[in-house]
C-alpha cells in the first residue's frame, strides 16, 4: 500500500492532465545566493509525490544546490541568503519556527560518495533508529532488516551484519546508505548522484532500486547522466545557470523538448 | 647532448614546434646526487638516535645493580641502612598521574571538541590563543602557581596539589591534539548523520567522539608519559613523603621528585637508588608508548 505523502500536503497539484497527485515538494520565486554569487533564481517548481524527478543540467548549474534546499543542507556552508519560499508539503522549509532536525528526518538524503559510518554495519542501520528513541533489541533488529531487504541489501549481508560497513563494495556500501536513509521512514529522498561513483553494475542495481522506491516515497535525483535521467524519471527538470529552464514529463522533454537550450543540452551541443 | 632537430616531438602544428627539452644531467651525477643525499639523511637519522642510545646505555649501567625485587616493593630505608627501596614513589606517581588525569581529561578533551566542532569564532581563537600560551609556560611556572591556588588555600601540601598541577600542565597539549584528531574525522561523517535529522550534539557524540577514539587516546598516553616525568611542579605542591601515603590531602612521593632527592644525597647508596630510579621511569615511559602504539594499532 503507498505511505501517504507528507501530512499536510496543501495544493492538489494537477499537473498536465495526468491524474491529480498532493504535491510533496515546491518552490516559489525562490533564490539563493552564495554571498554575492547567486546559484539559483527565481526558480518555481512543483514534485509531485510518489514520483521520481531527475534535475539535469551542466555542472555548476545548482542541481544540487537546489536538491540541498529541502533539507536545509546548504545551512552548512557559511554566507548562504535566501529569498522566495520553498516547501515541503506546506511547510516553508526556512520559516523560522522549522524544525531542521525533524526537517532532515522526513526528507532524507544519499550522497554522491557512498558515506557509511566507521561501524558495523548493523550500527549505520540502527543509528537513525537509537536517535529516535528505539531501544529494544529485537525491534532494531526487525526494523534494520526491513531497511536492508529495502534497500535490496539483505541478502548480501545478512551472516555479516557486525563486520564493518568500510568493508563492502562501493555499491553495497551506497546501498547501505539507502538503507540507512530508510530506516527513519522518510516521506522523500533526495539523491545527488548517487551512482556516479559506482561501476555499471552497482549502477544498475540503484537505479533498479530507485524505480522500487517510488511506490513508498518521493525521490528526486541529480544525475549528470541524461540517459539514466531517462531510464529511471517521471519527470525532469533542465537546470542551466541557476535558472530552471524546462520541466516537463521525461519522455516529453527528451523527445520534443519546448525550450531551444534544452534541446541544445540534450543533444550534446554544450556542458 | 640534445637531439637532433629532426628527432624533436612537435606538438600539434609544425607552426608550434618547440625546442627539444634538455636531456638532464648524466646519469652518474644523479646517481651521486641520490647516494649523497641517502648518506645525508641516514646520517642524520644516527645523529639524532645517539643521545638517545647514550642515555639508555648509561641508565641500564648504572640504574640495573640498583634494581631488584626489593625495589618495587620496599619502602626507602633510613641512611645508612642498605636495601629499601622506592615503593612508595612509584605509587606515587601513579596517583599523581590519575588525579591529572581526572582533571585534564574532561577539560582537555571538551576544550579540543569545542574548538573543533564550534571554534572558528572570536571565542574560539581567544581560546586556543590562552592554551597555546598555557602550554608554554615553565612546570615550575605552573607549580608555583598551583600552590598559590591550592596548597596555601588549603593550609598543606598534598597529592591534590600535585594532581592539579600535573592537571594543568595536561591539559593544553590534550586541548590541541584532541581538536586535531577531531577535524581529521571526515566531513562526509558529520554530513551523513545531519541529513539523517541528528542534532548537531549527537552528531558529535555518536559520530564524530567515536571515530576520533584511537587519536584521543593516543594524545592521553601522550600527555601521560610527560606528566610522568615531571618534577619541578611536584616540589612546591606534592613536596615528596618518605613514607608510606596514598591519602590525597597529605603529601605524596613520585618517583621524579625521588630521584631528585636521592641523587643530590651524598650517600652512594642512595645515589644507586637514584640511577635505578631514573631506570624504572625510563622503563615506564618505555612501556606507555609501546601502548600507545599497540591501541592506535588495534583501534584501526
Amino acid at each position: 500500500m503507498p505511505k501517504p505523502g507528507p501530512s499536510d500536503a496543501g495544493a492538489s497539484g494537477t499537473t498536465r492532465g495526468t491524474a491529480p497527485s498532493r504535491v510533496a515538494l515546491s518552490m516559489q520565486d525562490f533564490s539563493l545566493s552564495y554571498g554575492t554569487r547567486p546559484a539559483l533564481q527565481h526558480v518555481d517548481l512543483e514534485i509531485p509525490d510518489h514520483s521520481v524527478t531527475a534535475i539535469i543540467g551542466p555542472s555548476g548549474c545548482g542541481k544540487s544546490t537546489l536538491l540541498r534546499t529541502f533539507n536545509r543542507m546548504n545551512d552548512l556552508i557559511p554566507g548562504v541568503r535566501v529569498s522566495g519560499t520553498a516547501r515541503f508539503g506546506a511547510i516553508d522549509v526556512y520559516a523560522s519556527g522549522t524544525d531542521v532536525v525533524e526537517l532532515r528526518r522526513r526528507v532524507g538524503m544519499v550522497f554522491q560518495r557512498p558515506n557509511p559510518f566507521p561501524k558495523s554495519i548493523f550500527e549505520n542501520v540502527a543509528f537513525g533508529l537509537r536517535m529516535l528513541g528505539v531501544r529494544k533489541r529485537r525491534e532494531l533488529e526487525g526494523r534494520v532488516e526491513q531497511s536492508l531487504q529495502h534497500a535490496s541489501l539483505w541478502n548480501e549481508v545478512k551472516d555479516r551484519l557486525h563486520g564493518s560497513a568500510l568493508q563492502l563494495s562501493g555499491g553495497q556500501q551506497q546501498r547501505l546508505c539507502i538503507a540507512r536513509c530508510l530506516a527513519v521512514e522518510p516521506e522523500v529522498i533526495l539523491m545527488d548522484e548517487p551512482a556516479s561513483a559506482l561501476d555499471p553494475t552497482a549502477t544498475a542495481r540503484v537505479e533498479e532500486l530507485v524505480l522500487g522506491l517510488k511506490e513508498r516515497y518521493t525521490l528526486v535525483v541529480v544525475t549528470h547522466n541524461m540517459q539514466q535521467a531517462a531510464r529511471i524519471s517521471d519527470r525532469t527538470a533542465f537546470m542551466l545557470e541557476g535558472k530552471l529552464v524546462e520541466f516537463d514529463e521525461t519522455r516529453r522533454l527528451f523527445t520534443s523538448p519546448r525550450q531551444k537550450l534544452t534541446e541544445d543540452y540534450i543533444t550534446g551541443r554544450f556542458g | 647532448m640534445s637531439p637532433a632537430p629532426s628527432d624533436a616531438l612537435t606538438l600539434g602544428s609544425p607552426a608550434l614546434a618547440l625546442r627539444p627539452l634538455p636531456a638532464g644531467r648524466p646519469a652518474f651525477v644523479r646517481r651521486f646526487s641520490n647516494l649523497l643525499l641517502i648518506v645525508a639523511s641516514g646520517a642524520s637519522a644516527l645523529i639524532v638516535m645517539t643521545p638517545l642510545v647514550l642515555i639508555i646505555g648509561e641508565l641500564l649501567v648504572r640504574g640495573l645493580p640498583g634494581m631488584s625485587l626489593g625495589f618495587f616493593v620496599h619502602m626507602p630505608a633510613p641512611v645508612g641502612e642498605p636495601g629499601g627501596g622506592m615503593a612508595n614513589a612509584i605509587v606515587g606517581t601513579g596517583i599523581l598521574v590519575g588525579l591529572g588525569l581526572v582533571l585534564a581529561l574532561p577539560i582537555g578533551v571538551g576544550t579540543g571538541v569545542y574548538l573543533a566542532e564550534h571554534g572558528n569564532g572570536p571565542l574560539g581563537s581567544t581560546v586556543r590563543y590562552l592554551a597555546d600560551v598555557l602550554s608554554g609556560v615553565p612546570s615550575i611556572v605552573i607549580g608555583v602557581a598551583t600552590y598559590g591556588l591550592v596548597v596555601v588555600t588549603l593550609g598543606h601540601f598534598s597529592a591534590l596539589a600535585g594532581g592539579v598541577a600535573l592537571g594543568l600542565l595536561m591539559i593544553p597539549t590534550l586541548a590541541r591534539s584532541t581538536e586535531e584528531v577531531v577535524r581529521l574525522v571526515p566531513a562526509s561523517y558529520r554530513q551523513a548523520a545531519l541529513a539523517l535529522g541528528a542534532p548537531k550534539w549527537k552528531v558529535t557524540q555518536a559520530v564524530v567522539l567515536p571515530a576520533a577514539r584511537a587519536g584521543i587516546v593516543t594524545a592521553t598516553l601522550l600527555a601521560l608519559a610527560r606528566a610522568a616525568g615531571e618534577t619541578a611542579p611536584l616540589l612546591f605542591t606534592a613536596l615528596g613523603n618518605r613514607f608510606w601515603s596514598t591519602a590525597i590531602e597529605r603529601p605524596i612521593g613520585s618517583l621524579p621528585v625521588m630521584i631528585y632527592d636521592y641523587a643530590r644525597a651524598p650517600y652512594a647508596d642512595w645515589n644507586r637508588q637514584a640511577w635505578a630510579g631514573a631506570l624504572v621511569l625510563l622503563i615506564l615511559v618505555t612501556v606507555v608508548s609501546a601502548l600507545l602504539r599497540l591501541t592506535a594499532r588495534r583501534i584501526r
